[in-house]
């Protein structure tokens, strides 16, 4: 995997690993380069990464750095970032070179009360990483938030807990078989973490995509917010109407779309779905 | 100059204290006045009011008779005066009911004919509105009074002509008025014109006692002139009723008389841009008197500066298709800038600061005049929100950096058209629109030879050979035109600039500026995103040239993926930077007419689209004829690590080597901004204070839907005031021509 640069001026051809060593991309430490990459994403100096991007009124408050991190175990339907799956798809980077950008953009996130939000993808798949990203951020004072499925919750140690200050947590359906319908995987995951996180008192702020005909029940969205509305820490919830702007990244990488041909909910449907939300007690977006 | 008659001591009739005194009544000095005068206002914008009756019913008269001048491109012309200042007759729109009175001609949109600058400038726009051209005036402007625009030609050099013909440097003000010059027309409200020309008389005797060189000579022509036009100004007004030769005693007054001094310059001037000055402060000097006297009502205030608003929206030049393509949507840049913090650290917000803005609301959103924010971080904060109220309602205002003004112009500098600072009355600068630095690049690869017709326009060098293009051969060769290209532009621009002076001179502007004035040769560059990646994909990427059967490269094909500018990249923007370093540094070897010191800008207007229709493929993947992006902007959908990312981009380049200003436009969806009202209010504060405070210096916001351009491309009956900031001013995008419509549809709308 070729490294990312990130046009820093301490962005070099070479990846710098743990510890000082390096690895060229040269043919003859090729071999090599697997073993020591998987090495460096485990203990964190190195993330497979799809993208960065400086967003605002997403990801958290102010304006934020959004890093994308590659490799997801959740298959969604409406999934409209499908690139992210994979991580082997992504580009190396070290943690050094993603601490020099977020120092770049401190006094962004001091103006706008901003900070760093690591996305992805699911970014548990490399909470090393994360943990390390985001103990720097706070040594410089940066605020940070986690967007995640929660899947993977049981992955994030508390010391990665411990330097968090917002989860962007997605709760995608209420019901079990729903919930699997629509990501392929177990709600119970995510439950769990969202219970931690309440026991731990980090603010929260809760998503949920409204597709039409797949996530859009009654009792599936009342069993969201019954969930939701158990967490005090949950500071508002947001409610995100499904999209097509995804498919053509399905297309590009020859996947079929499940949900080719489906609609935006419309606005009764989004009126009676936050209104689900609002009657427990719930701020709603 | 000395000033000893005035509103100077106690209090007046009506009970209004006393302006406070100071240095200003020995001599010209605004500044001054404002500073000892002017009250901060440090609220929000809860105290604002609603438009009265009389107000609305104006701009509903006037309402109806747009979409007329739509439809026709001009309401009515008077083709057969030459306007001065005294040319025409009183005009109103409903004289009962007009607080602040005077149009250009004797009704409203009715155009005026200006030919000093050119008679074929005039010709062309009768001839294309269904005009009769007058047979007499064109014997006159053709036989017996030679034109701007004549003389230039009988002067340039025949590079100059093959470089604009070749639209290697186009849009110079040669066959029309340059503008950029901001009268000081506070002076006639302060003063009155009587000691106005006291103040030229003094400074002619001055001249008088200097030796008879050219340049005395010339100044005392000017100042002849200067005393001749404050002498009509005061007939002019005269016409309405009004004595301007004493200094304004009222809020109303001091309104009347400087939009009347504003308006002698834009009886006689079709200057590219003739902008307003920074006035909000100290008109609010005269209202917040009357305020605390109980004289006024707020209702009064707002309706005083709506109803100059109005008159300021109505500023109307004929102009011919060609110039439209250059300057769309019929801009006139009457620009106020507003706001800003003084030297001793107080905002220079008053409370007419928001009634500026609040007009935006009470007469709906509008392109002009172009509403200015001088942004700085230390801005109060309700002032702030207002602000960005305002720009996510209307997308009708724009921002730049108060720190970069203030440190190099101090506390009373004005912008000029889009995006160049002045400093007001002491301060012009000599337009020069702006050179095509991507066809420059073209040339160096094909031997100074033009990559569509094929002609030599630059002086033959070696055309590149190479199978693959290598940096660093393409980069010097390129070096090397843009020397060719600066000498030949600085020569253009001072032929320019010594025959506007001498046969259109703007008497009525210079008369209000000091008798030594700075002059800036303000030179401009279009296309830098494109070639910043052209040289990014040459340096990062393997880019072929394509021959065509005469050896002339006519395309390229690339391979591998290079840093684009726009990103907050380094590999990139530093190219950007150097090529933008390294121009300013060329035209600085040449000297310039009248020791103007040189400046650069990176702005457009909206020449993007035409300078991209006349330009071949580029190294980075830009097809023949596809659009540059406008100002400093990255090229449309290459910009993909979010607005701010981009915004940084542009903040790199440095303002010291482009002191007439770098333009940023850009476009947020506004669910992008967040979820409600107050939220997208906190977060585009956020974002102007993070890119000003990394040296950004101008950006204008649009927040808007690409579905509501789109609807209103179908539907312009329905968005006659639907506004869109391009490039360092705002249009009516209805009023844009199909082809800039797309252009605008087809940028990057950020989505956060």
């Amino acid at each position: 995997m070729p490294a990312v640069n990130l046009g820093l001026p301490s962005a070099g051809a070479a990846i710098a690993l743990v510890d000082g060593s390096s690895v060229s991309s040269e043919q003859a430490e090729l071999a090599e380069l697997h073993h020591l990459e998987m090495e460096a994403i485990h203990n964190g100096s190195v993330a497979s990464v799809h993208s960065w991007e400086l967003v605002t009124a997403v990801d958290g408050p102010g304006t934020r750095m959004t890093l994308f991190l590659s490799g997801c175990l959740l298959r969604c339907q409406y999934c409209h970032n499908p690139d992210t799956w994979k991580m082997k798809d992504g580009l190396l980077t070290t943690l050094d070179d993603l601490v020099a950008r977020v120092k770049r953009y401190k006094g962004v996130f001091d103006s706008t009360g901003g900070g760093l939000t690591i996305s992805g993808g699911e970014p548990l798949m490399q909470p090393a990483f994360v943990t390390r990203l985001f103990e720097e951020c706070h040594k410089l004072g940066v605020h940070t938030t986690l967007d995640t499925s929660g899947f993977l919750g049981k992955s994030a140690s508390d010391t990665l807990l411990d330097n968090l200050d917002l989860v962007l947590l997605d709760v995608k359906s209420g019901i079990p078989e729903t919930y699997k319908e629509v990501t392929g995987r177990d709600l119970a995951p995510t439950i769990a973490f969202g219970d931690r996180l309440s026991e731990r008192n980090i603010p929260v702020w809760a998503r949920f995509v409204l597709v039409p005909g797949l996530t859009d029940a009654v009792d599936n969205v009342d069993a969201v917010a019954e969930i939701v509305s158990r967490w005090p820490n949950v500071q508002r919830v947001e409610v995100l109407p499904f999209h097509q702007m995804g498919e053509d990244k399905w297309d590009r990488l020859n996947i079929p779309y499940p949900l080719h041909g489906s609609h935006p909910p419309d606005e009764a449907l989004l009126v009676r779905v936050r209104a689900q939300f609002e009657a427990r007690g719930l701020t709603v977006f | 100059m000395t000033i000893t008659e005035g509103v100077r001591s106690g209090t007046d009739d009506a009970g209004r204290t006393d302006f406070a005194s100071g240095p200003w009544q020995d001599s010209i000095d605004l500044r001054d006045f404002i500073q000892r005068n002017y009250t901060p206002y440090l609220g929000d914008s809860s105290f604002l009011v609603g438009a009265t009756a009389r107000t609305t019913g104006i701009w509903a008269k006037l309402s109806e008779m747009f979409p007329e001048e739509r439809r026709k491109g001009v309401y009515d012309v008077d083709a057969t005066t030459p306007s001065s200042i005294t040319a025409h007759a009183p005009g109103y729109i409903d004289q009962a009911n007009e607080v602040i009175v005077g149009l250009q001609t004797d009704a409203p949109l009715k155009r005026a004919i200006m030919p000093f600058g050119g008679w074929r400038m005039v010709a062309t726009s009768l001839e294309t509105y269904g005009y009769p051209v007058s047979p007499e005036l064109e014997k006159v402007f053709t036989d017996y009074r030679k034109t701007h625009n004549t003389a230039v030609f009988d002067v340039y050099p025949p590079g100059v002509r093959r470089a604009r013909n070749s639209h290697l440097i186009t849009g110079l003000p040669d066959a029309y008025g340059r503008g950029r010059i901001i009268g000081d027309y506070r002076r006639v409200a302060l003063y009155g014109v009587d000691a106005l020309i006291t103040g030229k008389k003094n400074d002619r005797a001055e001249l008088d006692m200097e030796p008879s060189t050219e340049d005395i000579i010339r100044a005392r022509e000017e100042n002849s002139e200067q005393i001749r036009a404050l002498k009509e100004l005061i007939q002019m007004a005269a016409s309405y009723g009004s004595d301007i030769s004493k200094p304004a005693t009222t809020a109303r007054e001091a309104v009347q008389w400087l939009y009347f001094a504003y308006l002698g310059a834009v009886k006689e001037q079709n200057g590219a841009a003739m902008s307003f000055g920074r006035n909000a402060a100290f008109l609010d000097t005269y209202i917040e008197r009357e305020l605390v006297a109980g004289t006024l009502t707020e209702e009064g205030a707002q309706e005083l500066i709506d109803d100059l608003v109005i008159k300021l929206r109505i500023v109307r030049f004929l102009r011919t298709p060609e110039y439209d393509e250059i300057f769309a949507g019929d801009p006139t840049w009457v620009t106020e800038s507003l706001a800003g913090i003084g030297e001793d650290g107080r905002p220079l917000v008053t409370k007419t600061t928001f009634r500026f803005l609040q007009t935006l609301y009470n007469i709906g959103a509008a392109p002009e005049p172009n509403l200015t924010v001088l942004w700085s971080d230390a801005l109060p904060e309700g002032f702030k929100r207002f602000c960005a109220q305002v720009s996510i309602d209307t997308s009708a205002i724009q921002f730049e950096s108060d720190e970069i003004i203030r440190a190099e112009m101090g506390d009373d500098a004005a912008i000029a058209c889009c995006v160049s600072p002045m400093r007001v009355g002491k301060q012009m600068q000599f337009f020069g629109a702006r050179v095509n630095a991507v066809k420059a690049l073209l040339y160096s690869i094909n031997g100074g030879k033009d990559e569509v017709s094929g002609k030599q326009v630059a002086p033959a060098t070696t055309p590149n050979a190479d199978e693959v293009l290598s940096y660093d051969t393409v980069f010097p060769a390129y070096l090397e035109t843009l020397e060719w290209l600066a000498e030949t532009y600085v020569t253009a621009l001072n032929c320019i600039h010594y025959m506007h002076d001498k046969y259109a001179y703007e008497r009525l502007e210079m008369a209000l500026h000091d008798k030594e004035i700075i002059r800036t040769m303000a030179c401009g560059i279009a296309g830098l995103s494109v070639v910043a990646d052209s040289l990014s994909a040459i340096k990062y990427a393997t880019v072929r040239p394509v021959r065509d059967e005469t050896g002339l490269v006519v395309d390229y094909t690339i391979e591998g993926e290079f840093p684009q500018f726009g990103n907050d990249d380094d590999r990139v923007d530093t190219i950007a930077v150097d090529v933008m370093e390294r121009f300013m540094k060329m035209i600085r070897k040449h000297p310039t007419y009248r020791d103007a010191i040189h400046t650069q800008s990176i702005l457009t207007i909206t020449s993007n689209v035409v300078y991209g229709k006349a330009t071949g493929n580029t190294p980075d993947g830009r097809r023949k004829g596809e659009s540059f992006a406008p100002g400093a902007n990255p090229m449309n959908g290459r910009d993909t690590h979010g607005m701010l990312a981009s915004a940084l981009s542009v903040a790199k380049l440095p303002y010291s080597e482009a002191q007439d200003g770098i333009s940023l436009t850009n476009t947020v969806v506004p669910s992008g901004l967040g979820h409600t009202k107050e939220e997208q209010i906190t977060s585009l504060v956020g974002l102007i204070d993070a890119f000003t405070s990394a040296t950004g210096y101008h950006i204008n916001v649009n927040v808007l839907n690409r579905d509501t351009l789109e609807d209103a491309m179908a539907h312009p009956e329905n968005y006659p005031q639907l506004t869109i900031r391009v490039s360092g001013y705002a249009v009516n995008f209805v009023r844009l021509t199909r082809e800039q419509q797309m252009d605008v549809i087809s940028r990057t709308f950020h989505s956060h």
